[in-house]
């Protein structure tokens, strides 16, 4: 074992050959073959009121899904599965199952071994996007009413194309250049492989009647007050515009990384070797971000990747499965530890970490004044993002636990306006919810604006 | 280790399976390899007359059925009788049988419904040694076109007439074939019978279009955008024979009659099942052609190992046991009672069972029991019809559990004794004492 040495950093460009980094970010699962799917779909018992489907957050009629998949019908698949979730190719590939539908799934119950819901619902949906001539839903006769819809997230596409499809014309205001949301920028780029998610983009545009605007940002180029003027109703799903800190000296140091950011120049880079990558990682947090991070820092070349999380694995957020996946990389977790300082050169540069025991006591968190230090020549925060509600200015929303606080149908305490996906209050921040939100933010605004 | 040694009409053979007339069969090659895999006998596959041989089609014989993960459930074929010289075929059968003098090789023979075609074929058989003969009657496509097969096996006169032939000009065994494509069994095994057969064997194959290929609406296997019936065999087909051999094995007409069953007999269980219905030995075509000839060790062992579990030192100690036990609807026992249980603990509550009695049956097993999702069996409604059993993905997770006292469903006190519908008040034309 070498010195822990904290003078020298080794942070590198081009760690890897070109066909390792084309190995290590290629398909997590490769997608099922036909007789794969078939088979796997055999393996569902077609249940009555269905657990699965009753904990998809879209509730997707799974049993029916996968037995049109056993028939050989996998564009009828499709359809059942877009019919409640617009954007189910993407779901497929990122919902961590095993907490959702697969976690109930009669057969985890039986023998541990749930029906793969996740992957045949990718080889339904990747069939249809590959072969179907046409956009599988017609919109309804034009209703003439104008809806904006601030964000082009999974949130926002969802309810765009909801409302599009009942016959409502659509504008969507992104701030970035790229439509997607997260699914462009955020998810880990093995779950979403070969460009898919503009792809998805597109599919989900193609029902028409959706245009949309790139670089407006609410509350920078346009204001929610000029939209409820212009527009017969607004929906925003502007997702978390910001991180937390650590709140420790030398977090502005080179070297001290905020992992959202790096994902999403990972994830927008043509050029994977062009990424700057340390020998020694260190990630601060415990959920899915955490998690990614490591993963794709320890694909682009990492040797030492730990992440660091304050609490006992029970209380990680990340799933046991995407826990067990970072560690099958080589990842190691490492519990009850919690940052305490930066450790930096001369250059104020990140050399290391100093972090310290904690334990837990009628449910609150201490340190135990016992330290160590970890070298690093990257830290990776990764703990938690919150809403920017610089956006809305002075609109009037209210907010609830620092989000927007909507009623069960979406609306936000402001008429005409809406709200869903990681920006609201509840639940948990996932793709699947802010996809739900959104439809049912667009089937309570097409009431609203049929009434 | 239990005694398989069969002795069928005197022709014996280490085991009771045989390779049933078919592809597996079709020359020494395949019934050497079939021999040295441990298979008791084969009949061989059907010899025509002299002459030019039939020719098969030159495209696809077969179609299929399959179950999940695309296992073979059943088999269909367009396949005629052999495609080589009877001279060959004869020589063949000689060289065989004094090699493997051990193992049971009989002749299958079709030719045509003419006394003098039997004549001529019958000497040159005896003349191979082989240990009988077996009466195609069964070929249900193409052979029957030209009144052949089938086209025999389904008019009892000619059974009868043609078995006599062979009777005459014939000293060894002769099994008679039957084809199951007619309305009821037992009138060709009477008619074998009466003609001096010394066993029957059946089934032959099911006329049966297995697919239509819906992009050039055809029938599979197609030929040149056509498609003939075929012959159905395999896994899916034991039900319908297994009925038919009873139906023959219960016969007071044919009783004692001796049975070679055949038709979709894949494992040991099928085997000792086709046994206990009164066959003397069984034989197989399809799982052969599905996993070669290797089967049979399975075959062996399965058996063996169930007959020492059974303490069964042979296979008489155990054929026909179940004959007398199928019997007619009307002689049920309409006082044994049953209700459905569910073991809680194996249950995986996929609400399967609700749904089939819910839409479908009675309504007697709950989906919610006190608002959480919970699947049991109602008694007052439970008329115990096995449905739930039979759609239940959990093996021996729901049992049918005879019950005595009063029946919930009808609030009845349950007849501990035996009756039936002979005597049941609801039948117009019931007895006072039980018919049996
Ligand atoms: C690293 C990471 C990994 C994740 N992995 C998973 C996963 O594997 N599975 C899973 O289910 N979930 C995952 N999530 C969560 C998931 O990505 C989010 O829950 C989901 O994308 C939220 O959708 P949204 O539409 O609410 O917001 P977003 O996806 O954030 O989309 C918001 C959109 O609004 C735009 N926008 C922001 N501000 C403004 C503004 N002022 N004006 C106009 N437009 C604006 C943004 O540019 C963006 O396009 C992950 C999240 C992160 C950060
Ligand atoms: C391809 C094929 C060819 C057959 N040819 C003959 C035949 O020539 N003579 C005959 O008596 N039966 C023939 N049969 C019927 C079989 O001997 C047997 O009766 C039938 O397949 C049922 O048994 P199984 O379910 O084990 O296949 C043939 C069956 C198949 C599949
Ligand atoms: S959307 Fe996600 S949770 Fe719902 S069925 Fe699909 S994979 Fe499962
Ligand atoms: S719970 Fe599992 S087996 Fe039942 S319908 Fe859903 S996927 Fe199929
Ligand atoms: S079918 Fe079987 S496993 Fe399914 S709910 Fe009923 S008893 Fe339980």
């Amino acid at each position: 074992m070498s010195e822990t040495d904290f003078a020298t950093r080794d942070i590198r460009t081009g760690r890897l050959d070109q066909i390792d980094y084309d190995n290590n970010f290629e398909d997590l699962h490769a997608p099922l073959s036909r007789h794969e799917a078939m088979v796997e779909a055999e393996r569902c018992y077609f249940c009555y009121d269905a657990p699965c489907m009753t904990a998809c957050p879209t509730s997707i009629d799974i049993p029916l899904f996968i037995r049109e998949i056993a028939a050989d019908n996998p564009s009828g698949s499709a359809k059942t599965i877009l019919n409640q979730n617009i954007l189910g190719g993407m779901c497929a590939r990122v919902c961590p199952t095993e907490t959702l539908c697969e976690e109930v799934c009669v057969r985890e119950e039986a023998e541990g071994k749930p029906v793969k819901i996740g992957q045949l619902q990718r080889y339904a949906t990747d069939h249809l996007m590959a072969t179907a001539k046409e956009h599988p839903f017609k919109r309804a006769a034009s209703t003439g009413k104008r809806v904006a819809v601030v964000g082009a997230g999974p949130a926002g596409l969802s309810c765009a194309h909801r409302l599009a499809m009942h016959g409502h014309d659509v504008t969507i205001f992104e701030a970035r250049a790229k439509a997607g949301g997260l699914n462009e920028h955020g998810i880990a780029a093995y779950k979403t492989t070969h460009n898919f998610a503009q792809l998805e983009v597109d599919f989900v545009l193609g029902i028409g009647g959706i245009e949309i605007k790139n670089n407006q940002a609410l509350g920078r180029d346009i204001s929610v007050e000029q939209l409820r003027d212009d527009f017969d109703a607004v929906f925003i799903g502007v997702g978390l515009g910001n991180t937390n800190d650590l709140g420790l000296e030398g977090e502005d140091n080179d070297g001290c990384l905020d992992a959202v950011d790096y994902i999403e120049k990972l994830r927008q880079t043509d050029d994977l070797s062009s990424l700057p990558v340390g020998r020694d990682v260190v990630v601060i947090g415990g959920g899915m971000t955490a998690i990614d991070i490591a993963i794709q820092t320890k694909l682009l070349g990492a040797e030492n990747v730990t992440i660091a999380y304050r609490r006992g694995q029970d209380g990680m957020n990340a799933s046991l499965y995407e826990q067990e996946l970072a560690q099958t990389h080589g990842v190691v977790i490492r519990h009850w530890l919690q940052p305490t300082a930066l450790i930096s050169n001369d250059a104020n540069e990140i050399t290391g970490i100093e972090l310290e025991y904690t334990s837990q006591e009628n449910g609150k968190l201490s340190g135990t004044g016992e330290k160590i230090k970890l070298e690093a020549d990257q830290v990776f925060k990764a703990i938690g993002q919150k809403f920017d509600s610089s956006v809305l200015s002075d609109a009037g929303i209210e907010l609830e636990a620092r989000r927007i606080k909507i009623t069960e149908d979406g609306k936000t305490s402001l008429a005409k306006v809406w709200a869903g996906g990681d920006c609201v209050a509840g639940g948990e921040d996932l793709t699947v919810e802010s996809v739900e939100d959104g439809k049912l933010a667009a089937e309570s605004i097409h009431a609203f604006l049929t009434r | 280790m239990a005694d398989l040694t069969t002795d069928f009409l005197g022709i014996k053979s280490p085991n009771p399976f045989w390779l049933a007339s078919a592809p597996p069969t079709d020359k020494a090659y395949n019934v050497e390899r079939a021999f040295e895999a441990g298979w008791g006998g084969v009949v061989w596959k059907t010899l025509g007359s002299e002459g030019p041989p039939v020719v098969n089609v030159n495209g696809p014989r077969y179609g299929a059925i399959f179950g999940p993960d695309r296992r073979l459930m059943g088999l269909n074929n367009i396949e005629l009788i052999t495609d080589r010289s009877l001279e060959i075929n004869l020589q063949e059968m000689t060289e065989v049988k004094k090699r493997w003098p051990d193992r049971a090789i009989i002749a299958s023979i079709m030719v045509p419904c003419e006394e003098q075609a039997w004549k001529d074929i019958l000497p040159r058989v005896e003349e191979t040694g082989v240990d009988g003969i077996e009466l195609n009657f069964g070929c249900p496509h193409g052979m029957s076109e030209r009144g052949m097969g089938a086209a025999v096996g389904q008019v009892p006169e000619y059974i009868q007439m043609v078995t006599e032939w062979c009777k005459k000009y014939y000293s060894k065994p002769v099994i008679v074939k039957l084809t199951p494509n007619i309305t009821d069994v037992r009138y060709p095994a009477r008619a074998a019978k009466a003609g001096g057969a010394d066993a029957v064997s059946l089934i032959n194959t099911i006329n049966s279009i297995v697919e239509v290929d819906l992009d050039n609406f055809a029938p599979v296997p197609t030929i040149d955008g056509k498609g003939s019936h075929g012959g159905y065999c395999g896994p899916a087909v034991k039900p319908i024979a297994m009925n038919m051999v009873a139906e023959i094995a219960r016969d007071p007409e044919t009783a004692g009659l001796p049975i070679s069953g055949i038709g979709g007999i894949s494992t040991w269980k099928d085997a000792a099942e086709f046994i206990s219905l009164g066959c003397g030995n069984v034989q197989v075509c399809t799982a052969a052609m599905t996993y070669g000839f290797k089967i049979v060790q399975e075959m062996i062992s399965g058996l063996s190992e169930w007959m020492d579990q059974k303490g069964y030192d042979s296979i008489d100690d155990f054929v026909g046991r179940a004959a007398p036990n199928v019997t007619d609807w009307k002689y049920l026992n309409l006082n044994y009672v049953t209700k459905a249980k569910i073991d809680q603990d194996l249950c995986i509550k996929c609400g399967r069972c609700h749904i089939a009695c819910e839409d479908t049956s009675h309504q007697a097993i709950t989906d919610l029991v006190d608002g959480a999702r919970k699947f049991e069996v109602i008694d007052e409604e439970c008329v115990g019809c096995n449905l739930c059993v039979n759609v239940c993905p959990v093996d021996s997770c729901i049992t049918m559990e005879q019950i005595s006292g009063v029946d919930p469903r009808t609030q009845k006190e349950i007849d501990p004794n035996y009756a039936n519908w002979t005597t049941h008040p609801n039948n117009p034309s019931a007895v006072t004492e039980p018919a049996e």
